[in-house]
């Protein structure tokens, strides 16, 4: 089996087989990475260059770190702000990168839909690392191996998102994935952080969290970025901790074998108690470990590669 | 008697009497000399144009035009501006005072005034409310109105300041000319890029919601109310806008409106694509906003259509969506558009067409057009209704080529554009 998307802009609209592969996928590759050599020479001669347009440290280094366990060439471009303040245009930019001769472009970008216009206008494979706050695809994919990895399928659970929704592209990657994977999905959050007419994804819309949480499998908790009070959408973050934060107490709500992740950097005290973070129900550093894996995952999948890894 | 043009074998519209059907038109001294409107009329000679199956119009007027000249005239010239009017079929264009610098004072006017002397069609200015558009001081609005301009607005931004805007209208009615709208409070839309909805909230966008421009659509109508001065609304982009116009007109408040081609062709939708030609400030709104704006030009809630022509740059365009400029050209599709989807879909007739387009604006700026009697400028704009066309940015006269057109197979375009009697663009 190949997949049949070219690039991996976004999960809305990736079909059920195709995310089944790169999970699958996946699986194969973390046996890989818990090896005592963690590295295949699968995509020797390929080359991966990683642009980011905003400052990241995990999800860089987890794309890094994949591309070289499969033996990629890599280079990085690395540049904050916009393309415009630079003065050289996203699309002269990747005409540059593509004329030394790259295969994969992994773009992460402020704007939502610059990968998607990159890959209108340049002929490599691209890869959205996220952008603005559209879409976060490889994180989605890494929480549902998670979620898998632990109940054994996506059918059927149920999964809330928590927090600053509108600003949140890992929360829309994973609303569409766990969409398309059966799996129902709640998001929580004060009105003033949920986006409008948000019910259309097809989702349970809460600003109550005891509500929300009733019932639920896994609790997904989103990064508050602290601006977010200094633009008015919040009176204080010490409100937003005691409405929205997820504390011990919160989790007699959840249904048993209840789940706690969170995609990172964690604010604790302000949407996540320490205690819940470091809880025996949390899985937010396999979290990072499968993000290697997932992204592996995709690396391979989208150059060309079938569902069974080649070990050579 | 020898005339300088005939017009014969086709079928006028005069939307004063309501007339359409077959007409010869007789021009002289760039004038309509007569117009019989039977099947054949004699013909004593002349310069006889054969227009059978074509439709004969009072010239169409576009009220809202950027020419970007001066400042930007890498995007467009008053020239050029005026080239792509005339391809488009409209025979007198208004054009918006954003340029750089604005065009906020009489000097200003006289300048676009000289500069369309060349032009091969007809040149309104309008002038700036504020100076520089900022909002802080009124423009001299009478100097500027015996130099010519036919309105004042800032649009662009629109007036934030309500203190501002009651004194613009009051000041407006030494000159009764009326002060053009654009209307959004910017502290409501603040970085946004398109529509607010579940189109946005689906792409991650900053959203520019309907209220903006509902609020200050609001605020117009009862300035308007209070200072008896005449607003135009621009570009009205939403179903809340068109009821509040609707209403305002039953209490006869003096309110006049326009909506542009894209705003009644077009949905949010489309932006699923990040193509950076639908960028455009009203944004497209959703499929309920459309069909409220085309139910508003039929029933009369809105005066007119106009196309909002705004010329950007390949380089400015070729962006990601948040940084490229809002704005779209339309001159060269704006009828091509209005008779596929409004004629051709049976919601307006060819009479109301032409007076949505010729004398509802005429109307609106008080300058000629609109009808064609005896003793008017030969302004007249001839339409192939069956001619089947691809939009096609490299044919533009523009020198601009951002549309979010490209590809789509329109019904009807004009042929003929007739200015003061002369032939300013043919296809025939």
């Amino acid at each position: 089996m190949s997949l049949k998307i070219h690039h991996l802009l976004g999960l809305e609209g990736v079909s059920a087989d195709d995310i089944r592969l790169i999970l699958d996928t996946a699986v194969s590759f973390k046996e890989i990475l818990a090896r005592k050599i963690p590295k295949v020479p699968t995509l020797r001669g390929t080359t991966v260059a990683n642009l980011f347009y905003e400052p990241s440290t995990r999800t860089r280094f987890s794309f890094e770190l994949a591309e070289k366990r499969l033996s990629a060439d890599t280079i990085n471009f690395t540049t904050s702000g916009s393309s415009v303040a630079k003065g050289e245009s996203l699309k002269d930019t990747v005409w540059n990168i593509e004329a030394m001769k790259i295969d994969i472009v992994v773009i992460r970008h402020s704007a939502s839909g610059a990968p998607h216009y990159l890959a209108t206008c340049c002929k490599s494979t691209v890869i959205n690392a996220g952008d603005g706050a559209h879409e976060h695809p490889t994180q989605g994919l890494l929480d549902m191996y998670t979620m898998r990895e632990k109940y054994g399928k996506l059918q059927g659970l149920k999964v809330v998102i928590v927090g600053d929704i509108k600003h949140s592209r890992v929360a829309r990657s994973n609303i569409w994935g766990l969409l398309t994977m059966g799996a129902k999905v709640a998001v929580c959050g004060p009105p003033t952080l949920l986006p409008v007419e948000m019910e259309k994804f097809g989702v349970e819309v809460h600003d109550d969290l005891d509500e929300a949480l009733r019932g639920a499998d896994i609790v997904n908790i989103l990064r508050l970025q602290k601006e977010r009070q200094k633009t008015g959408l919040l009176p204080s973050l010490r409100e937003y901790s005691r409405y929205y934060g997820i504390t011990r107490d919160r989790l007699d709500l959840l249904n048993d074998n209840f789940t706690i992740m969170h995609p990172g950097p964690m604010n604790r005290g302000v949407e996540i108690s320490s205690e819940v973070a470091e809880g025996p129900y949390s899985v937010i550093l396999p979290q990072v470990t499968n993000g290697v894996a997932v992204r592996m995952a995709v690396l391979y999948l989208l150059s060309g590669g079938k569902g069974k890894v080649d070990e050579e | 008697m020898k005339n300088d043009m005939v017009l014969a074998g086709g079928k006028i519209v005069d939307p004063a009497t309501g007339y359409f059907g077959p007409a010869t038109v007789f021009i002289s001294d760039g004038k309509i000399e007569k117009v019989e409107k039977r099947k054949k009329s004699k013909i004593a000679g002349g310069n006889v144009i054969k227009l059978d199956g074509k439709i004969i119009c009072p010239g169409f007027i576009d009220m809202h035009v950027h020419l970007r000249e001066p400042g930007d005239e890498d995007e467009e010239t008053i020239i050029s501006g005026s080239e792509a009017a005339a391809a488009g079929g409209f025979t007198s264009i208004a054009c918006m005072p954003n340029t750089k610098p604005p065009l906020d004072d009489a000097g200003a006017i006289e300048y676009v005034n000289n500069r369309a002397l060349l032009a091969p069609v007809k040149v309104y200015p309008v002038g700036a409310v504020t100076v520089g558009q900022k909002g802080d001081t009124l423009t001299e609005m009478m100097e500027m109105s015996a130099c010519g301009a036919v309105a004042f607005s800032d649009d662009g931004s629109g007036v934030q300041n309500n203190d501002m805007m009651r004194r613009a209208l009051e000041y407006s009615k030494t000159c009764g000319v009326p002060v053009i709208s654009h209307c959004e409070y910017s502290d409501l839309t603040a970085s946004g890029v398109m529509h607010e909805g579940f189109i946005s909230s689906k792409l991650g966008m900053k959203g520019i919601p309907a209220i903006a421009e509902e609020l200050m659509v609001m605020r117009e109508i009862m300035l308007a109310s209070l200072t008896g001065a005449r607003v135009h609304i621009a570009h009205v982009s939403t179903a809340g806008s068109v009821d509040l116009i609707r209403k305002a007109k039953k209490s006869k408040v003096p309110v006049t409106a326009e909506v542009t081609p894209h705003h009644f062709s077009m949905t949010d939708e489309l932006i699923n694509s990040f193509d950076t030609n639908l960028k455009v400030n009203p944004p497209l709104r959703t499929k309920n906003d459309v069909d409220a704006v085309i139910k508003g030009l039929a029933d009369g809630a809105i005066d007119c259509v106009a196309s909002d022509h705004a010329p950007h740059s390949i380089e400015d365009k070729e962006l990601e969506f948040d940084y490229a400029p809002f704005g779209l050209i339309g001159l060269e599709t704006a009828l091509g558009l209005v008779i596929t989807k409004l004629i051709n879909e049976k919601i307006l007739t060819w009479v109301e067409v032409v007076d949505r387009m010729s004398a509802a604006p005429a109307r609106i700026l008080d300058i000629p057009g609109g009808i064609l009697n005896e003793g008017e400028p030969a302004d007249i704009t001839v339409i192939d209704p069956e001619l089947e066309w691809i939009v096609n940015p490299n044919d533009f006269k523009s020198l601009s080529r951002n549309t979010p057109f490209a590809g789509w197979q329109l019904k009807g375009k004009a042929v003929m554009t007739i200015v003061d009697g002369n032939i300013v663009y043919s296809l025939i």
